[in-house]
């Protein structure tokens, strides 16, 4: 399981800035980042290699923004690469509320996508039982 | 047990208040009509001379003064004693471009700081009590009436001004102050401050607060009264009149008790002016009768208000009005819906909302627009896109069935609302612009 830290972020110039100018002025390094907007604000969703650090740094710049455990799922970066994964949830009766793709690491030869769905637990067993490589915070720390 | 300031005034019976108030109303209007060309000129368009006031049953008689009489007669013209014996002067903040100055004797600085120390008497002030005075010092009424009051009831008194949130906590935890004198709204940003810093009720000394100079809702009151873990109380006054303490809550904090021995309330009618009956809601008019130096006959606040005269718990005789429902000079009008900022705060605070807020109002295409500007807290958000859209929804709604028109709700991130450590700028007409 990994730990996105979603972040409040109004909907206007210079607004995401502000936050991603926090995180470079504290070396965070970001692997993965994603953007859910409404006409007036939006929710950052971000996984870095240091929660911890990130949440208190954005806590001291009063940005609001909370974690949540989601899924990353390692896949080969070959046609049908999604598709087999969302077929074990869809077969597991797992609904995904959201998703968003990051590619391999500095090293890495893998696909990685991040899920958030209803159910982490029912995912991850259906998911391992047909072999499918999950990471955890760890490896987002070590990429 | 309630305590009073002044006992055989506060709890005086109605004929002692009526018969107080006839023999300094005759009195008033004799000196304001022999020293102040300005309300002779108006008593006489009006027909009326002091030989025809006998009483408060003639009070009708005598013509309405308002901001713009104060405004004409600026500096000196409502200034109804020699300026040798005036010791002080305060002022308005004049943010609406109507700078008032009012003139004091020392009388009449004594009695409106023996006002104010009815007030912190009734919210369980004693000399054993150490009183914060958080209002700004100096033209503002709210830090040198408080102050006067608090010295009065022998309070350990900490004039720490507005301003300063870091140095107000210190002093409140390491001084152990138990009542706060200070706005509503700062005094919400202090408890929002001391929670985040992890200080929970129990840890922070206040027991009660006496709060005022702007409109507040019961629901903020609530809000104020949980994370203080105090009692708060509102108070009421008018720099035209003195200041705060022209009327303050009692234990009941069920509507404040006008001090009638020295002011006398009417509610009327703003459209005809005619005077209203106890218990019905109206503009708010006040005729001083015992200041000197700067006395106001039939005064209209632009307060919107109710008189009740109905017996009150706390034992206090005086008539008691209802927290301003708004200022006729207050009031939003809407795609011609009349809107008062307080009703959108009910809503906010109602749904668990933070007391900050700006209302923005503008035309576009020749359509007013409202748009309610509501601070994100950690406490609201999920990282579920559909939930707050849920929320921002049922703001929406709320606000509808209260105002009768649809808003817009933005959320901003926190901390943009600028924070008020005077009066806050709740309402942005751009339409004036």
């Amino acid at each position: 399981m990994i730990q996105q830290i979603s972040v409040f972020v109004e909907n206007r110039p210079g607004a995401l800035r502000a936050m991603t100018a926090v995180l470079a002025e504290n070396g965070i390094d970001m692997r993965a980042f994603s953007l859910a907007e409404t006409s007036d604000f939006g929710i950052a969703r971000i996984i870095v290699d240091d929660v911890y650090k990130t949440t208190t740094v954005l806590r001291d710049a009063e940005f609001v923004h909370s974690v949540t455990q989601v899924l990353g799922v390692a896949l080969s970066d070959t046609p049908g690469g999604l598709d087999k994964v969302l077929r074990v949830l869809a077969d597991a009766g797992v609904n995904v509320e959201y998703m968003y793709a990051f590619l391999g690491g500095k090293k890495g030869k893998d696909a990685y996508m991040i899920f958030r769905v209803a159910d982490n637990a029912k995912a991850s067993a259906a998911l391992t039982a047909k072999g499918i490589r999950q990471v955890e915070q760890q490896e987002m720390t070590d990429l | 047990m309630e305590r009073y300031y002044q006992p055989e005034i506060e709890t005086a019976s109605r004929e002692q208040i009526k018969a107080w108030q006839d023999e300094r109303l005759v009195t008033q209007v004799r000196h304001v009509w022999d020293n102040v060309p300005y309300y002779r000129e108006k008593m006489r368009e009006a027909g009326v001379t002091p030989d025809d006031i006998h009483g408060t049953e003639d009070l009708h008689k005598l013509p309405f003064l308002s901001k713009d009489d104060l405004r004409r007669a600026y500096p000196y013209g409502l200034v109804a004693v020699p300026l040798k014996d005036c010791v002080r002067i305060q002022s308005t903040s004049g943010t609406t471009g109507k700078r008032v100055v009012a003139f004091y004797t020392q009388a009449d600085l004594d009695l409106w700081e023996t006002c104010c120390a009815r007030a912190i008497v009734a919210a369980g002030g004693t000399n054993e009590d150490v009183c914060q005075i958080s209002y700004g010092y100096g033209l503002f009424t709210g830090g040198p009436g408080l102050n006067g009051g608090s010295h009065k009831v022998g309070c350990l008194t900490i004039p720490t001004s507005s301003g300063n949130t870091e140095r107000q906590i210190m002093f409140i935890r390491d001084l152990n102050a138990t009542i706060l004198c200070c706005t509503p709204s700062y005094a919400a940003y202090l408890g929002e401050s001391m929670k985040e810093m992890g200080l929970t009720p129990d840890e922070i000394p206040l027991k009660a607060g006496i709060f005022g100079a702007e409109a507040w809702s019961e629901e903020m009151r609530q809000s104020i009264q949980e994370t203080l873990g105090i009692k708060a109380y509102d108070i009421y006054g008018l720099t035209e009149l003195s200041g705060p303490g022209v009327a303050f809550e009692c234990s009941a904090q069920s509507g404040m008790h006008i001090n009638e021995d020295h002011f006398i309330a009417e509610v009327i009618d703003p459209d005809t002016g005619e005077v209203l009956p106890d218990g019905t809601q109206g503009e708010l008019v006040f005729t001083s009768i015992t200041k000197k130096a700067f006395p106001l006959i039939r005064y209209r606040t632009r307060d919107i208000c109710v008189l009740t005269r109905e017996k009150c718990s706390c034992g206090r005789t005086h008539v008691k009005m209802t927290k301003p429902r708004g200022r006729t000079d207050d009031m939003l009008i809407i795609r011609g819906v009349n809107v008062f900022p307080s009703q959108i705060e009910t809503v906010l605070l109602n749904l668990g909302y933070p007391a900050n807020y700006q209302i923005l109002v503008d035309r576009v295409n020749n359509t007013d627009t409202l748009d309610v500007q509501v601070e994100m807290t950690p406490e609201m958000f999920t990282d579920n896109l559909g939930e707050i859209s849920r929320r921002q929804k049922e703001l929406v709604d709320s606000l509808r069935s209260m105002l009768g028109l649809t808003a817009k709700v933005t959320l901003v991130a926190p901390k943009s609302i600028v924070r008020s450590e005077g009066k806050a700028v709740r309402v942005i007409d751009k339409r004036k612009i």
